[in-house]
């Protein structure tokens, strides 16, 4: 849907907006009401063209600011409206104490009520599974259309209410009460209900207010000096200057950037549970991230085959990928697929090979051939019991080096019918960092961000992967107190931590992190511990969260600068008009050579008006944000909004000056 | 040799002194606030005034002390001024009027020095040095101890205390103001400036008999430069050649007027630990100054305006020993501190000249500012600009490892509303009141410039003076008087509350995502949120009276 139907549609609402009481939340715009009225009373005591056009357009001008937020407001509100839908009225097979099953309304249940969910059904309200498993549509909320397991016990046991079991049976033991489920929580934010200024947003609105005071004293008290200059000035005329100058642009867009950054997380699936956090994470300077599913794939790939001496590299390769073609292991596909990338033919297992799977006994798995080969992989001790002979020195010193860097050795062993075996060589294994990881952590820290990968490996293996990945630090074998000391020692020295996780344990470490955002696929712990939610449960997500909090701060301090640079042009239109009857010399500010004293002051209204609606796009898209250092950030948006915001009216002015100037009376 | 080439020898003679002194002065001043030793006449003065040196006071107890400071020393101005004809030395002369006395108290409590009486013919010495020369130092004490309070809110982390306000008084009154002012004092009389007891009578040339008024004027010269006062002993002030004779005191005068605060950018630099922070600083201030300057300087040495066009030269208000180029600097330089000390007319200056020296106030005397005014103001206003332009690097704003948020930015939103309101609400009060085209000297925009000109000086505590607006009346006595009471202390209570709430806090530890604040880009940056700041507020004032008179 298009901005400007969006507008259209919104103007209601934006008229309504009008009322006083919501008006007063802003300063700014509070002051152009009152302007309105006092120039609207003036028009009609004394009316003019002029009067009419410059009341008019004060009008438009608050309407305009409120169209703004309703806008982003309503983009919301349309999300808010089909999660509603989901929300109707669900029946719930509440199971007694006695295992009967009776049907209560969902909106009836209470805090620790069991209830039955079968294939077909909607989940009725929060809650854990304390029995079975079952395939969820999890779209109504995620928009995500692949189903997610959930079964009872483990990190993976939460559903929510308003999703659909496809398939199975499950108990679900209730934890939110109806009307606090996280469905109502996120209409609600989705909606802006409870949204509250968020403290930049009070911090800037106290300077904002400021400087509105200023203009207010300077044009109040210019009526006095004008009088005495033999240049006495209209109401009309002063209301409209105190407008020019007073900050409208942000103060009108103030709220919509706010909301459209929300809006924004929203639309990559992260619901922040307050614009406080959403804030936060523009500051963040230190991120957690779990190795596994960041970082790294999650599993273990192989990386290149090391023959033991005097085995042909091919020999090896192709053994290997004999080994594991039947192998249905994330591990036993990488095999093969390292194989044939390192150049194995592509043919299938032979019809009566055998596939011998891993088992704990023996921790190897592999292949039996009809000629009587065997062909295994596994752990070095494994292989060399079951080959019966003493590891060559030469293999264990392959082991010990992929040891070291942090891989996971595979030792190949074959055996032929007359039962002699030989060790082929090594597969080395390692988790694999995901693409684009190195550079995207090299940009973090190009933004002053540290990253630090959070793992449960040990040292060792750790710190080859942080290498490789590029992280600035490392924890390994972290437990969640581990988590829980580095972010205090993180905080005691100023720096905001923002970290992911999803576990139960994790729940005081997302407590306590500036940003904590909990998988939706976690527990409810988890959830309600962290500040924002990731709806499609990926943990990179931190990094577009980090910039999404950043892209709201900028826009709010161009759009700032923007509308103080914007008043240079104002007064070189509106202050020469006002006084050039008096000092004719004056004249000679007039640099845009506007035709008259009243188009001049016209335009500058018109132009002040116009500016808001052309700036709501970018309010609501946010300024782009490209990782650099904060010297380059500066330096081009000073570039764009202090010294476009200085050029852009001067333009703008004259041009609405040529068109106002044809109106007659003016 | 030229008007011009001994103008910029001048210049550049002074800038190479400010240079050399630079870095001695102001680490010299730093260790001053941040030793633990205490000299033997100081503990002295603690004993005496019951003050215990190693105590520490807080924002709220500091504040308290630096305006209760104040408000005493006003109270014991006024009185002494009352009962000077009861006090020795008054060479017959009756006690001040009421009005009269608050506003000169007030005038010399606040640093300000406006003065709505003529030195010569209303004060004897009694009122002049026990009352106007204690407060000269005292004034200029409490500037840069307000100063150095702010510069440690920044230093210290998660602490309750600002250091102790007399210990910081007495440091700067007897370490730093009274030795150098004893040197200076020794500088001038040697170039010729009067330091006596007694008037001089002598034969005029028309055979009457005629008084020379002498007096301890060189002592009072050189605090009143050093301590950014400008309080003359004399009506005529620095132009009187009892006070500055020639060229050499001239330079030496700026030189006095512009060197601590200059200085006291490195004293913060060295303070903070971050002496690029004190350089980038003083390279704001040298921008500004030097815009100023070139600005006044190309006006009046050019004689724009029609008075000096068919002059041929701007020479009315000015003294011939110093020519065009040395009242143009002197005139910057004074308004660009908040001393208010002239050697020329700045009623004659032509429009231009005499605009400048307005916006110079209007800055918020931040170039280089007051003793110590300067140092608060500079911060204040990074503390904005880093505040509006922080925010575009895409992080809630700090300064110097400091955030910036809704508490700090109240004090700071209030402390830039302050001067500003001061100046356009009594100058729109001033100029609706009949009476006052009457205290004008001139009608149109040149009337009208006195009037802003006497309001931006004082709520500004430069206290130079236009001239041409009669200011002895009630009402201008009364709310002269205020502006400068609260453009000083509204100002200072509101640093020293930022500065408590900055000490509180922990540190944010620099990244690469920090906006540095010591760079070029930001220098340029703060130039612009000044002038910029400054220009909306002031614009339409200013055109109704320098503009409007330039443009003519």
């Amino acid at each position: 849907m298009n901005l400007l139907t969006q507008g259209a549609q919104q103007l209601p609402e934006a008229l309504r907006k009008l009322d006083p009481r919501h008006l007063w939340r802003s300063p700014v715009m509070f002051i152009v009401l009152l302007g309105s009225v006092a120039t609207t009373v003036a028009a009609i005591v004394d009316p003019s063209v002029f009067a009419v056009a410059i009341s008019a357009w004060l009008w438009l001008t608050v309407v305009f600011g409120n169209l703004a937020e309703a806008v982003a407001e309503g983009r919301g509100k349309a999300q808010a409206a089909s999660l509603r839908a989901t929300r109707t009225d669900t029946l719930a097979r509440r199971l007694g104490a006695d295992g009967t099953e009776t049907a209560v309304p969902a909106t009836r249940l209470v805090v620790g009520d069991h209830v039955v969910v079968e294939a077909g059904e909607v989940v009725p309200g929060d809650g854990d599974i304390v029995e079975g498993i079952a395939s969820v549509d999890e779209s109504a909320i995620t928009g995500e259309s692949a189903p997610v397991i959930r079964e009872a016990g483990g990190d993976r046991s939460a559903v929510t209410g308003g999703t659909r079991v496809l398939s199975d049976r499950i108990v679900v033991r209730i934890t939110a009460a109806a009307g606090h489920t996280f469905l109502d929580r996120m209409i609600s934010l989705v909606e802006g209900t409870s949204r509250r200024k968020t403290p930049n947003e009070v911090a800037l609105s106290i300077l904002l207010a400021s400087l509105t005071l200023a203009f207010l004293a300077a044009v109040a008290t210019l009526a006095p000096m004008a009088a005495w200059s033999g240049a006495p000035q209209d109401v009309v005329v002063l209301v409209a200057l105190l407008v020019c100058l007073i900050p409208t642009t942000i103060g009108a867009l103030l709220s919509a950037i706010g909301i459209a950054g929300m809006d924004r997380l929203v639309r990559v699936n992260v619901l922040a549970m307050s614009g406080r956090a959403v804030e936060a994470a523009g500051d963040v300077s230190t991120l957690l991230l779990d190795k596994t599913g960041t970082i790294t794939y999650g599993n273990r790939q192989a990386s290149c085959f090391v023959p033991a001496p005097g085995v042909a590299e091919g020999g090896l390769r192709d053994a290997a990928r004999l080994s594991s073609i039947a192998d249905q292991t994330p591990e036993g596909r990488s095999v093969v697929d390292l194989a044939l990338r390192m150049g194995a033919d592509d043919q299938d297992l032979p019809r009566d090979a055998v596939f011998v799977e891993f088992t704990a006994q023996t921790r190897m798995s592999g292949v039996d051939l009809s000629d009587g080969t065997q062909v295994r992989k596994g752990a070095g001790s494994a292989i060399a019991a079951w080959l019966g002979t003493e590891q060559p020195a030469e293999v264990r010193e392959i082991v010990a080096d992929i040891s070291r860097a942090g891989g996971t050795p595979l030792v190949i062993g074959r055996r032929d019918a007359a039962g002699t075996g030989e060790v082929l060589g090594v597969i080395h294994l390692k988790d694999v960092v995901k693409e684009g990881m190195s550079e995207r952590f090299a940009e973090l820290r190009s933004m002053g961000i540290r990253t630090v990968m959070i793992t449960g490996d040990n040292a060792l293996t750790a710190e080859a992967i942080a290498r490789e990945a590029g992280v600035d630090d490392f924890l390994a074998e972290a437990t969640p107190e581990d988590k829980m000391a580095y972010i205090q020692r993180e905080q005691e020295g100023g720096r905001l931590v923002a970290m992911t996780g999803d576990g139960t344990n994790d729940a005081p470490a997302l407590a306590a992190a500036d940003v904590g955002v909990a998988m939706n696929s976690g527990t409810a712990a988890a959830k309600e511990a962290g500040n924002m939610v990731d709806l499609d449960s990926d943990p990179t997500k931190l990094i577009d969260i980090v910039e999404i909090g950043k892209q709201l701060l900028i826009t709010r301090g161009a759009l700032t600068t923007f509308s103080i640079a914007n008043d240079v042009a104002k007064y070189f239109a509106i202050i020469p008009a006002m006084f050039v009857a008096a000092y004719p010399s004056l004249d000679r500010l007039n640099v845009m050579g506007l035709a008259t004293p009243q188009s001049a002051i016209l335009s500058a209204v018109v132009f002040n008006a116009l500016v808001i609606v052309g700036l709501i796009p970018l309010a609501l898209r946010g300024v782009r944000f490209r990782a650099a250092s904060a010297t380059a950030v500066l330096r081009r948006n000073l570039l764009v909004f202090g010294l476009g915001g200085i050029v852009v009216p001067f333009v703008g002015i004259k041009l609405i000056d040529l068109i106002v100037s044809t109106i007659p009376g003016i | 040799m030229t008007d011009t080439v001994g103008g910029v020898l001048t210049i550049a003679l002074l800038v190479a002194l400010l240079a050399a002194v630079y870095v001695p002065y102001g680490d010299y001043m730093a260790r001053v606030y941040t030793s633990t030793s205490h000299l033997r006449v100081e503990r002295l003065v603690y004993r005496l005034s019951g003050v215990d040196p190693d105590a520490e006071q807080g924002a709220r107890s500091y504040a308290a002390s630096a305006v209760g400071f104040s408000l005493v020393g006003i109270v014991v101005l006024m009185a002494v001024q009352l009962c000077q004809a009861a006090l020795p030395m008054d060479r017959g002369l009756p006690g001040v009027g009421l009005w009269m006395s608050f506003n000169t108290a007030v005038s010399f409590v606040t640093n300000t020095n406006w003065q709505s009486y003529a030195g010569e013919s209303t004060l004897g010495f009694t009122v002049q040095m026990a009352g106007l020369a204690v407060q000269n130092f005292l004034s200029a004490a409490v500037g840069i101890a307000v100063a150095v309070a702010l510069v440690r809110g920044f230093v210290r982390t998660r602490s309750g205390s600002l250091g102790n306000f007399w210990v910081d008084l007495t440091r700067g009154t007897i370490r730093i103001l009274l030795p150098l002012s004893f040197v200076a004092a020794v500088l001038l009389v040697a170039g010729g400036v009067v330091q006596s007891f007694g008037d001089t009578m002598m034969q005029a040339l028309s055979g009457h008999p005629q008084v020379l008024t002498g007096g301890p004027v060189a002592s009072q010269e050189a605090i009143k430069e050093l301590g950014n006062n400008g309080g003359g002993f004399f009506n005529a002030n620095s132009a009187h050649p009892f006070e500055n004779p020639s060229g050499w005191t001239n330079l030496l005068q700026v030189f006095l007027i512009l060197v601590t605060p200059v200085a006291l950018t490195r004293t913060l630099g060295t303070m903070l630990g971050n002496r690029r922070q004190g350089v980038a600083f003083l390279g704001v201030m040298g921008v500004l100054w030097s815009l100023a300057l070139a600005a006044a300087t190309w006006s009046e040495v050019t004689g724009q305006g029609a008075a000096a066009q068919a002059a041929g030269a701007a020479m009315e208000g000015k003294e011939t020993r110093f020519g065009e180029w040395a009242s143009a600097l002197f005139a910057v330089s004074t308004t660009a501190t908040s001393t208010g000390a002239v050697n020329a007319s700045h009623d004659s200056l032509t429009p231009v000249g005499g605009g400048v020296a307005m916006l110079n106030m209007m800055l918020g005397e931040i170039v280089p500012g007051g003793v110590g005014a300067g140092i608060y103001g500079i911060l204040v206003m990074a503390v904005l600009a880093v505040f509006v332009a922080g925010l575009m690097v895409g992080r809630t704003p700090e300064l110097l490892g400091k955030k910036i948020s809704a508490r700090q930015m109240t004090y700071v939103a209030l402390y830039t509303l302050t001067t500003p309101a001061l100046v356009l609400v009594g100058t729109g009060v001033a100029i609706s009141r009949d009476s006052t085209s009457d205290a004008m000297g001139n009608a149109g925009g040149h009337g009208f410039s006195e009037v802003l000109y006497a309001f931006t000086s004082a709520a500004n505590n430069n206290g130079s003076a236009f001239g041409g607006l009669t200011v002895t009346s009630d009402f201008f006595q009364v709310t002269l008087g205020l502006a400068m009471l609260l453009g000083r202390l509204v100002p200072i209570v509101l640093v020293l509350l930022l500065a408590g709430s900055l000490a509180a806090q922990g540190r944010v530890p620099a990244t690469a995502g920090t906006l540095p604040t010591h760079t070029p880009l930001f220098v340029g940056m703060l130039v612009g949120v000044i002038l910029v700041m400054t220009g909306l507020t002031y614009f339409p004032s200013l055109a109704l009276g320098p503009i409007a008179e330039a443009l003519a």
